[in-house]
């Protein structure tokens, strides 16, 4: 993991300094209140239903024990006693005081951590691969490119105030587990003809209102030029991205209204000027990379077969290593998923005790160190097989072991109405009412893959457009309603969800889930086509008709 | 108004010459279109500055930049981030030299990027404390990208 050195912890603890100064600047009345919206948005913290909200930066998703420890005090001491995971690897907190958010930082500040542009119309949080440096997939770490892009986007003094906000994300793996098609820019390792590895990149990808799947600006750049080619976007999009409209600010709608070749010819003819001038030397990554070395693994870990044996004899054991469990460049290791989607709790919170609990086996299973998955769940990555059976009863304790990963009660869920200022409808309430419907874990796994996204409004802070089934809360005359949309996929056959037709009510959402569920039982060939494949190869109709017929 | 310039609080001998009023000050600066339209009189004037608007294009003057002791690059809205680019390029790419200061809407919480990126003077308005605002210049001491100063 990244150590931060004397100058990454002077730049945060000077930012400690700053916002606490704007924050009494404020509650004196010396600052209005549409700039400090603006500094305090710069710093993670939105006012929301009823207290503000305070989102943290979990640099691509990289957590040590320590920090989570710090997660959990401050869910104590600042919070009612959880924190939220969400869909780009941050942390949030729902219930800390305005005055003492900078208290909250300094706190953070002591382990390494910062809430630094994880709002606002600035350079956003780098995410990454859950399974960054340990997934068998892969071609490079791409975690040591993501601290580079970390370290440059982190007050850049010429993109801090762009027409809208601007996120990044990197994969090394073959299989997109970081969502890349649908940032700003997605950067892919790849390695091209000649056999040596540098980026794929994609521009003009989102959600939100306006979903879009980015396109390839470049197909190839050395590793050399990663920040100027960065560097080259970012000023194209600070000059002409749109400011008349909040709507139409992204870059993907610049990429559209430009088109993608006469952007490609901007964004090459700026690098062509500065990318001489901002190479990143070989030192400098394998600096980096340094810090991201693998730990000691156990050279015979693959000897220990008792999980196998245990698997046998205990079915529900057998069952979440079935599920949640992926697998390890290493002989004898796997990466755990700690599901975060436990029927009776909101999808992606975790309670203070909860997160002592995780660091304490991630101490003493995975060299103390914890992933956030962006579909808000936790990973402990560097977990011997010897270890999984004792490490599946203690979580199975803490109640983190429901084998649902990947599947239907797997749903990533925005805050809503329960919190969220802008939301039109409630989604954890919506969340919980699916999870009691499907209450028997066999006819989930039966549904096998299954990606269901629920979000409260239109900003689609859950991704419901690239859901398998996507549900979207959308406000009629003051009562909730849900459109539904099915087929979208985040992941390398990235496509946004057709809507299934008009919304439905409150009432129904869980009834209509249902009845698509008994449309992909009777129309799949077998058990291997997912629901995906069958809506792709059935196409919308079938659901629609017996939806509507049945609603 | 107050002016800050280097770090100093100083005398604002400038001013704005609104288009179509006469060129009555021995610092003037002009609008775009005033250059554009009266360039082979304003090539005179000693003391010579050029407002730009955050929607300019800096190629169309990047040949006429020695003409100029002075770039105010107006802010219309503190939001709009424009001009730190502009900024940065006038310096790194077209070689300016000269004077920039950024006046309009922009507020002490950004004169540390402004800073970085190349302004040089601080149009301030009368209520702003500009000794706070020569403070928050340095409100990093370490940063973490190359920039222009």
């Amino acid at each position: 993991m990244y150590q931060y050195n004397d100058k990454d912890q002077t730049l945060i603890d000077e930012r400690v300094t700053q916002f606490r100064d704007q924050t009494e600047r404020f509650l004196k009345g010396e600052i209005a209140d549409d700039k400090y919206r603006a500094l305090r948005l710069m710093n993670g913290v939105y006012v929301q239903t009823h207290a503000p909200l305070l989102r943290i930066a979990g640099p691509y998703g990289l957590l040590s024990s320590k920090q989570v420890r710090k997660l959990a005090s401050i869910a104590r001491d600042y919070d009612k006693g959880f924190c939220h995971f969400t869909t780009r690897q941050n942390i949030q907190f729902n219930w800390p005081a305005l005055e003492r958010v900078p208290d909250i930082l300094e706190e953070l500040a002591s382990v390494q951590m910062h809430a630094i542009q994880t709002s606002g119309n600035c350079l956003r949080n780098t995410t990454s691969d859950q399974l960054a440096g340990v997934a068998i997939d892969e071609l490079e770490d791409p975690r040591p490119y993501c601290e580079i892009i970390r370290q440059w986007t982190i007050f850049h003094p010429e993109f801090a105030y762009l027409p809208r906000k601007f996120k990044i994300a990197v994969s090394g793996s073959q299989q997109d587990r970081a969502a890349i098609r649908f940032h700003d820019i997605g950067l892919q390792l790849v390695k091209n003809d000649q056999g040596e590895v540098g980026f794929s990149l994609f521009v003009g990808g989102g959600l939100g209102r306006t979903p879009v799947i980015g396109q390839i600006v470049r197909p190839f750049l050395e590793k050399k030029h990663l920040l100027s080619y960065l560097e080259a976007i970012l000023r194209v999009y600070n000059l002409y991205g749109r400011r008349d409209n909040k709507y139409k600010a992204r870059i993907k709608i610049l990429v559209r209204e430009t088109g993608l070749t006469e952007i490609r010819k901007q964004i090459e003819a700026e690098w062509d000027l500065i990318k001489d001038k901002l190479e990143l030397s070989s030192e400098r990554i394998s600096e980096i990379q340094q810090q991201f070395t693998p730990p000691a693994y156990q050279a015979n870990a693959a000897q220990d077969t008792s999980y196998a044996d245990n698997s046998a004899n205990n079915a529900d054991f057998s069952t979440w290593l079935k599920h949640n469990i992926a697998e390890h460049k290493v002989d004898g290791y796997h990466a755990v998923y700690i599901s975060l989607k436990a029927p009776d709790s909101p999808p992606g919170d975790c309670t203070e005790s909860q997160l002592d609990a995780i660091a304490e086996l991630a101490d003493q299973h995975s060299f103390g160190m914890v992933r956030v998955t962006h579909r808000q769940n936790l990973v402990l990555a560097d977990v011997k097989q010897a270890d999984l059976f004792d490490l599946w009863k203690k979580l199975d304790a803490l109640k983190l072991a429901t084998p649902n990963i990947g599947k239907a009660t797997d749903m990533i869920c925005c805050p809503g109405l329960d919190y969220c200022s802008l939301a039109n409808a409630g989604s954890i309430g919506v969340a919980k009412e699916i999870n009691e419907a499907l209450d028997s874990m066999d006819y989930i796994h039966d549904l096998g893959d299954l990606k269901i996204n629920i979000s409260g409004c239109m900003n689609g802070c859950a991704h419901q457009s690239v859901g398998h089934i996507g549900i979207l809360g959308v406000d009629k005359k003051g009562v909730e309603w849900y459109q539904i949309t099915l087929g979208g996929s985040s992941e390398n056959d990235a496509a946004i969800g057709h809507r299934l037709g008009p919304a439905v009510s409150k009432e129904d959402v869980t009834s209509v889930v249902k009845t698509l569920l008994e449309v992909y039982i009777e129309q799949r060939i077998n058990e291997d086509e997912s629901f995906l494949a069958t809506v792709r190869r059935v196409g919308i109709a079938p659901f629609k008709e017996k939806t509507y017929a049945t609603h | 108004m107050q002016l800050i310039k280097d770090k100093q609080v100083t005398q604002d001998n400038w001013a704005y010459i609104v288009d179509e009023t006469p060129l009555k000050a021995d610092y003037i600066i002009v609008s775009l279109v005033r250059w554009q339209q009266e360039r082979e009189q304003l090539s005179k004037v000693k003391h010579l500055g050029l407002r730009l608007e955050s929607d300019v294009e800096l190629d169309e003057i990047a040949s006429d930049l020695s003409h100029f002791q002075l770039i105010e690059l107006y802010i219309p809205v503190f939001t709009d981030g424009r001009a730190f680019t502009h900024a940065r390029l006038l310096r790194s790419r077209y070689g300016y030299t000269g004077d920039i200061r950024a006046s309009g809407d922009f507020m002490r919480d950004q004169v540390f990027y402004l800073n970085r990126v190349g302004v040089s003077s601080f149009e301030l308005n009368d209520q702003d404390n500009a000794q706070q605002v020569i403070q928050s210049m340095s409100d990093f001491s370490v940063d973490s990208q190359e920039s222009v100063a």
